[in-house]
């Protein structure tokens, strides 16, 4: 038969038609859609009985109360704590993402040795006894070569119990060389210690102060103790307390600011001095605190009255010299103004000079251990152990210098710089480290210059990981012994961070551990058993509970119940506040600025980076539900954002969302622009917290991380990373 | 209108100049509320599922006069005229529906059928499509919560004002033998979490609830705020929302009252 066009049209119009009007293929799709979705993948949460347990979140220093609910067996949610001193059932993005921590399926499923390269991902699992002996057999080897202090200890676990049992473990093992990560809570207390003559916490009284200057303080974008500080934000809305913001990029904290104020990034102490001047020369001073309780005044008074005038300090700073003055006098006459310090989450210390500006600047204006003042705090009270009794090999290995040189020569006031200590280990001239456990910290995420700190980390002969998930720096270990996670183990936090009163948290056990993970604490322990003799003699404990449970004694009950306890202290008195040779606050500081890296020639713009409470920095990485809540002018698919404003972006012939490679003298990374008047021409602004390696497809190769581009400035005062940021260049991808 | 004892008008109150923006909103209410997750949720913001969303809202200013605003936009629960709400008067289903008893707009999974009707009326986009099955990652669905069933594909979801903490604290009041709930005794995961107290929640029939005292809705006027500093989104729509919002800042007032919750811009 012979198919015309006719007959072939009529057939398929037909054909068409038919299948159009009968309602076989509807009525199949729609079964089939139906029944689709009675597949079992959409799971049904069991039911159970409902409780709550009342913890502490040790996510960051924060130490926020916490009541975790379970349905049975599990964990379902967290929840502020009602009442709580810190947080009072307020919470964060980060405090609420426990559970997707815990369930993780990036957690470390137990003990794992490296049988591959170092982060190649190939591992052998292993028994936690096999896990214990290595460990101990190369920590042993060390301290018979005579030799401990060639073992090192990067711990970023806060001030409680398990830090007190660390540092008593490397005394007595005989290695200086603990590492801490360093915040600007370590330059503001190197300023007071200059100044005050005493070691001492820095508390800030926020909630009391009528007039708050911050020289760039992420206020509500994660500085200090997060929760308590957006609460005191609200309260000083109330209140009518006005808050102004110097920084050059317009932050959460900035629009929230009774007043932003736009400054040449880097130049904070030169306007803290510029203040001075004005409160000095107009004599808006506290003259009781100056008069009777402090030293080196005259000279102090010559420096930032000759060198500090409105008009000079405008110049530096490219603030406005008639709203310097206005300022100054609005602050000095508030009564119990005070002025904070470290930029954003606060997570770079910044230089010594600054930290010392703004104290004077305190000083000043009499804000010290008075209400709604800086006040000095004496810390964790609760450790009380005997000394412990080192042997010959231990005394000699502590005599030796630490690798980062704190503590002595030039840096004798520093207790910890880990950007000398990866450099030092990278470079390699000093006798390096030869095994570093690192507890509570992802180094190689967290620190600027992430490519040192991985040369640092190559030079080891033993690299451990304690991490409970596969961050950066155990997916480069050699070993990975998984601590359980803090909704799974007691852990005190021995003080909320930044806090006027010493709030004791703890964490306690919310779920039984899910992974074959054991205690760090517990593995401490066992390794100091393990190297026997005096090492072994000094813990008594049969494990961390115990030891944790002697160490708190009095406050175990109230802990474990109601989840923390206050101790209300009073700072001293400013006549026995300052045990300096004087006896008295000894004026001190100036303005000396650390330069900036990179050739300003080649790397014209200036790359800042930028902190947000959505994306978390510290060694404990974004979850899934945070990263949903990021914009998508800041993240969109794989590529980050920078903020750039217009004028800038134009002149390099860039448009919003054009793709542009970002290099600085550290590296160069593909990001996409994003077009913003809030921001200082000049500058970029990347986020912090993205570009991860590790982790899984919900976090991993998703932006930059801006600690690859940046990388520390040593302040020569200090000896911590002053970096606020690194010279860059912008062009079209 | 007479006012029955026994009729609430939940509704909230969210203070602009309180909100940082931090999230802490978003996040409780995905935790509380089964909220599923993408590996990349940034290909198209107004796809990816919020019931909480903070958008960021901008004054168009020249640096340094340039100043941003966070604007948290849960469902609004609009009461329209006598429980008609946009979605309610549109949905073929029944899936949706508007409760004199509470005021709340319900959302009925499994009777919805996908055809995204609601959706087209919200003019706050505050509805969002499960265009595909929800998975999580292997043992995450370990902290799923029993108080809200999961959703399947095809069907339509939204801000419930947390309504299973509105029945568990019912149940537990009928126990303990109260016809009535205390101002505390029910409060959205979304207030609950806020760091800045920035959200008040309660009845706003209720003339001692917080929220009732801050906005004082004027029954005369379509439930207007009487406080000047309070605000609805969209007022002139008719929609009358329950949720209100505060803010001294002119320019934040003049932006809300045009915002157009569909466009690229508002998609962040």
């Amino acid at each position: 038969m012979k198919l015309d066009r006719r007959s072939f049209l009529s057939f398929v119009i037909g054909g068409a038609a038919g299948t159009a009007v009968t309602p076989l293929p509807w009525k199949l799709m729609d079964d089939v859609s139906i029944w689709s979705q009675m597949w079992p993948w959409t799971p049904v949460p069991a039911d159970g009985a409902y409780t709550y347990v009342q913890s502490t979140c040790t996510l960051c220093p924060g130490g926020c109360g916490i009541a975790v609910r379970k349905v049975d067996k599990r964990v379902v949610k967290i929840e502020g704590m009602a009442g709580h001193p810190v947080n009072d059932g307020g919470i964060c993005p980060l405090g609420l993402s426990g559970p997707q921590m815990l369930y993780s399926p990036t957690r470390v499923a137990g003990p794992l040795k490296r049988i591959g390269k170092r982060g190649e991902g190939k591992w052998a699992k292993i028994s936690w006894d096999e896990a214990v002996a290595e460990v101990a057999a190369k920590l042993s080897d060390l301290r018979e070569s005579g030799h401990p202090e060639q073992l090192a200890v990067f711990n970023g676990a806060g001030r409680g119990t398990f830090s007190a049992l660390v540092d008593r473990f490397m005394t007595v093992y005989g290695s200086p060389n603990l590492v801490r990560p360093a915040t600007f809570e370590d330059a503001y207390e190197m300023a007071v210690y200059r100044m005050h003559g005493q070691q001492a916490m820095v508390g800030f009284d926020l909630e009391n102060a009528n007039f708050v200057i911050s020289f760039g303080s992420g206020v509500i974008d994660g500085w200090g103790s997060p929760v308590r500080m957006i609460r005191a934000k609200s309260l000083w809305k109330d209140r009518k307390v006005p808050l102004v913001q110097v920084e050059p990029r317009l932050s959460n904290t900035a629009a929230k600011a009774d007043r932003w104020l736009p400054i040449r990034p880097g130049t904070e102490a030169a306007l803290a001095l510029g203040l001075a001047n004005v409160i000095l020369s107009e004599g808006l001073f506290d003259r009781n605190f100056v008069d009777y309780y402090t030293n080196g005044f005259e000279a102090w008074r010559k420096m930032v009255l000759d060198g500090f005038t409105p008009e000079k300090v405008a110049g530096i700073t490219g603030v406005d010299k008639d709203f310097i003055v206005v300022l100054a006098r609005d602050f000095a006459k508030a009564g119990a103004g005070v002025a904070i310090c470290g930029r954003g989450r606060g997570a770079t210390p910044g230089g010594l000079d600054e930290a010392m500006a703004v104290h004077s600047l305190n000083a000043l204006v009499g804000a010290i251990n008075r209400k709604g003042g800086v006040w000095t705090l004496p810390g964790n009270e609760e450790v009380n152990w005997p000394e412990v009794e080192t042997d010959e090999t231990a005394a000699n290995g502590m005599q030796r210098p630490r690798l980062d040189g704190a503590g002595s020569g030039t840096f004798a006031d520093a207790r910890s710089l880990p950007n000398r200590f990866f450099a030092a280990q990278a470079d390699g001239k000093a006798d390096p480290v030869k095994a570093l456990l690192v507890m509570e910290g992802n180094p190689l995420y967290t620190q600027p210059g992430t490519e040192t700190v991985k040369k640092a980390l190559d030079r080891l002969d033993l690299l451990v990981s304690f991490s409970s998930l596969m961050d950066e720096t155990a997916a480069y270990a050699d070993l990975i012994l998984p601590n359980h996670l803090y909704l799974e183990r007691y852990e005190d936090v021995a003080v909320a961070t930044g806090m006027a009163t010493t709030v004791i948290g703890l964490a306690q056990p919310v779920v039984p551990p899910q992974c074959n993970t054991r205690h760090a604490g517990d593995v401490v322990l066992a390794l100091a058993s393990a190297i026997g003799g005096p090492v072994a003699d000094a813990f008594g404990w049969d494990g961390f509970q115990a030891c944790l449970e002697e160490t708190l004694a009095d406050d175990w009950d109230a802990l474990t119940e109601k989840g923390y306890v206050v101790h209300v202290a009073q700072p001293s008195h400013w006549s026995e506040a300052f045990p300096t040779a004087s006896g008295r606050f000894e004026f001190a500081g100036g303005y000396q600025p650390v330069p900036i890296e990179g050739d300003k020639g080649a790397f014209p713009l200036v790359l800042v980076p930028y902190d947000s409470l959505r994306l978390a920095t510290g060694p404990a990485a974004n979850t899934p539900f945070m990263t949903k809540t990021v914009g998508d002018e800041v993240l969109k698919g794989k590529d980050v954002f920078v903020e750039v404003n217009p004028q800038t972006a134009g002149s390099a012939g860039l448009g919003e969302g054009q793709a542009a490679v970002l290099s600085t003298p550290r590296g160069q990374a593909r990001v996409r622009i994003h077009l913003s008047e809030g921001i200082m021409p000049g500058l970029v602004a990347m986020p912090g917290g993205l570009g991860h390696t590790a982790y899984d497809d919900y976090l991993a190769g998703k932006g930059v991380n801006v600690n690859a581009l940046i990388g520390p400035v040593e302040d020569p005062a200090s000896g911590l990373d002053a970096a606020w940021g690194i010279q860059a260049k912008l062009a079209k991808a | 209108m007479e006012m029955n004892a026994k009729q609430h008008k939940y509704g909230m109150v969210i203070d602009l100049d309180k909100c940082t923006g931090c999230g802490a909103c978003m996040v409780a209410c995905m935790a509380e509320n089964n909220v599923p997750f993408k590996k990349d949720e940034s290909d198209n913001k107004r796809d990816s599922i919020t019931w909480m969303r903070v958008f960021k809202v901008s004054n168009d200013k020249p640096y340094p006069e340039a100043d941003i605003c966070y604007l948290p936009r849960p469902c609004m629960h609009c009461e329209g005229h006598d429980g008609h709400s946009p979605c309610v008067s549109v949905c073929p289903a029944t899936a949706t529906d508007y409760s004199q008893e509470t005021g709340v707009v319900s959302q009925i999974y499994t009777r919805c059928f996908g055809c995204r009707y609601c959706m087209a009326a919200c003019p706050y986009h505050a509805r969002y499509f499960n265009w595909w099955d929800p998975v999580w990652p292997e043992g995450m669905e370990k902290y799923l919560s029993p108080n809200v069933s999961p959703r399947m594909r095809g069907v339509v979801e939204k801000c419930s004002f947390c309504f299973h903490r509105y029945q568990l604290a019912m149940e537990k009041a009928h126990y303990e033998g109260r016809a009535e709930l205390e101002e505390q005794e029910y409060q959205p995961a979304c207030v609950q979490a806020c760091p800045a107290g920035a959200i008040v929640f309660g009845d706003l029939n209720n003339p001692e609830h917080r929220v009732t005292r801050i906005v004082e809705p004027d029954p005369h006027h379509h439930f207007t705020g009487h406080s000047k500093k309070a605000l609805r989104l969209l007022e002139q729509l008719g929609t009358n929302p329950k949720v209100y919002y505060l803010t001294e800042r002119q320019w934040v007032r003049k932006a809300l009252d045009q915002y157009n919750f569909g466009s690229q811009a508002a998609a962040h």
